[in-house]
């Protein structure tokens, strides 16, 4: 037993998880063992959810770094900021939905007002919760955090990315949120790929359309861009994993090269990647735009493949969306 | 209408108990997941107050004068459900699609979906300052209708909880009833060692509560500190209900890893034999 323990200790070790297929919050869990071994400074802190957002491989190898607030959203964020104000790099952790919201106000007046360094890294976000339904579903957590001044929103697309972004924000001593989720995605970024915070990686830009995504929704934007392009449709993609600070270089770019930019992503429609990408297109280079998401509305139980049927978050939608356009475009 | 009786059938009520660990076993091995611990660590007490203490009328739900329950840790839906069912507030039917799309009884309680579901819930720590609001409504509408809270251990870890313990100590809501689910366990292990809540009694008392500590699987004891509180004037009451997780299915009792899965279809069988055997 012991020895397999080590086996898959190791494997994991040295992990980038380019190519795998993996849900972040498990990369989340293997990047901050590895981050904790690295830098001293780097403690962690979870509220009741240590199995769940993956934390608890820090907790057994560092135990005397790691801090369970038990169930008590407010009191982990503003611990965490405490500990940030003697040197340390915290790490909080717990579900998107009681991170963002129950704890919103800490975020605001503890952590940004006063530019402490703590890293929030929320799992279990958007739709894809599945069963436990709509309590359990952040779908404005982008929102409530892209709105405070001074933070810096992250949503990785795959593990790979995720470890290279657990790793980034060590060395960049702002307060961050990176959203995280539960089940296992698709890789999507090409090896050799390096995350830089506030750059989007562009795929391609599409002459047609360009379909920004963020985290789950760079997968079936590719997918929907496959498809597209056998239609006659040049379609292109862009992954977002910066929400906050938005690449608004990258933005622009597309809405000069493209007839229509969709937004994609697993939050809704109000105030999260489609909100800052319109908030910006609006004023600087108003373009044709579509956004998918969650409408206005909360999730419900469910498995994550039924759900994002049911809300439109996949490949089929994001195409049906793009030929909905261009059938009236051309009209 | 349902009218609380004189005394308690006490050999009834464990019997009815007993149906509605059946009933919440059933319905998770069908959904797959959902939360099987703290369903049937609390499932005496919601039974005592469904079909012996609370005055409900199922069939008119929004009836003015009902003594309403707050399911504060809403994670045990399944127990909720399953008393609202058997009371008559739904068909029982629907307990097979606990948690599918489409389904009312959603993975945690939303009253906008389910008849006898006052309030959604799920995220913890927020259902006793309802509780306050509603108990502070009826006392202004003269009503004899009292409110009961049922949290959990590890939920009292909440500050909203002691925001809320605040209040109703002194605005002296003696119609509001809490009840503490004392399993000692949460997710991440026992409560002792995640993040200390006791000693819980001192607490409640220094916010001046009324404390009643019980066993929460004796009917006999829960039947008489839902009795004795309502007794208790000018000040609300709690019941520290001392219980042990997944009470009633001996394989999984007071194990931590039981919070939030669910019974295998051979586990389901073995625990019904014991249900059964139990009803004997
Ligand atoms: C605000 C909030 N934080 C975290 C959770 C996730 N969660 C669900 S149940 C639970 C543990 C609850 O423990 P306890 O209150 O003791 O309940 P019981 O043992 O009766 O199941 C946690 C942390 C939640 N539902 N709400
Ligand atoms: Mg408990």
């Amino acid at each position: 037993m012991g020895s397999r323990d080590q086996a898959t200790d190791i494997k994991s070790q040295s992990a980038d998880f380019c190519g795998q297929a993996v849900a972040t919050r498990d990369a989340y869990g293997s990047a901050l063992l590895e981050l904790g071994r690295r830098n001293e400074k780097v403690v962690v802190l979870d509220a009741d959810l240590s199995g769940s957002t993956k934390t608890a491989k820090f907790a057994k190898a560092f135990p005397d770094r790691f801090f369970n607030m038990g169930i008590s959203e407010q009191d982990l964020v503003g611990t965490a900021g405490g500990l940030s104000l003697t040197g340390k790099i915290p790490y909080a952790s717990t579900f998107a939905v009681f991170e963002t919201g129950r704890a919103w106000e800490q975020i605001r007046q503890t952590l940004s007002y006063s530019g402490l360094n703590v890293k929030l890294v929320a799992t279990h976000a958007g739709i894809t919760v599945g069963e436990d339904g709509a309590s359990h579903q952040a779908l404005e957590d982008i929102a409530l955090i892209r709105v405070i001044p001074n933070m810096t929103v992250i949503v990785p697309s795959d593990g790979f990315e995720t470890k290279q972004v657990i790793d980034a924000i060590a060395e960049y001593e702002h307060p961050v949120y990176v959203r995280l989720g539960r089940a296992k995605v698709p890789p999507v970024m090409p090896a050799g790929y390096r995350f830089i915070i506030g750059k989007a990686h562009t795929f391609s830009l599409g002459s047609d359309v360009t379909i920004i995504a963020t985290g789950i929704m760079v997968s079936k934007a590719l997918q929907a861009a496959e498809q597209l392009k056998k239609q006659g449709i040049d379609a292109g993609v862009v992954n977002m994993s910066t929400i906050k600070p938005l690449d608004t270089d990258t933005v622009l770019e597309a809405a000069k090269k493209s007839k229509l930019i969709v937004t994609a992503e697993e939050h809704s429609i109000i105030g999260g990647l489609g909100g800052a990408v319109s908030e910006f297109v609006a004023e600087n280079h108003p373009v044709h735009l579509r956004r998918i998401g969650t409408s206005d509305t909360f999730g419900c139980s469910g498995s994550p493949d039924e759900l994002l049927k049911l809300f439109g978050l996949t490949s089929e939608n994001i195409v049906k969306t793009v030929e909905g356009f261009f059938q009236d475009f051309r009209r | 209408m349902t009218a609380a009786p004189q005394s308690p059938d006490i050999m009834a009520l464990k019997d009815q108990a007993r149906i509605v660990r059946i009933e919440i076993l059933k319905m998770l091995t069908a959904s797959g997941s959902g939360h099987t611990g703290g369903s049937l660590s609390a499932a005496d007490i919601v039974t005592a107050l469904y079909f012996y203490k609370m005055r409900q009328r199922p069939g008119d739900p929004s009836w003015p004068d009902r003594d309403r329950f707050i399911l504060s840790k809403g994670h045990a839906a399944p127990l909720l459900y399953a008393v609202l069912a058997l009371s008559g507030y739904f068909d029982k039917s629907l307990l097979g699609s606990l948690r599918k799309v489409g389904c009312p009884l959603q993975g945690h309680p939303s009253s906008k979906l389910v008849n006898g579901v006052e309030v959604s819930t799920g995220s913890l720590g927020q259902g006793l300052s309802i509780s306050n609001g509603i108990a502070l409504g009826l006392r202004l509408d003269k009503k004899e209708a009292r409110v009961y809270c049922l949290l959990g251990d590890g939920e009292t870890q909440e500050g909203q909880v002691w925001e809320a313990a605040m209040s109703a100590g002194h605005y002296m809501l003696d119609n509001l009833c809490a009840i503490v689910d004392v399993n000692e366990l949460q997710i991440d292990g026992r409560c002792c060692d995640v993040m200390t809540v006791e000693p819980m009694a001192e607490k409640w008392r220094a916010f001046n509560w009324h404390v009643f500590e019980i066993n929460g699987h004796d009917m006999e004891e829960i039947a008489n500190a839902l009795d004795e509180a309502e007794k208790i004037k000018g000040k609300p009451s709690v019941i520290l209900a001392r219980t042990i997780k997944s009470k009633g299915v001996s394989f999984f009792e007071g194990k931590a890893e039981y919070h939030g899965v669910t019974p295998t279809e051979e586990e389901l069988q073995k625990a019904l034999l014991e249900l059964d055997s139990n009803g004997k």
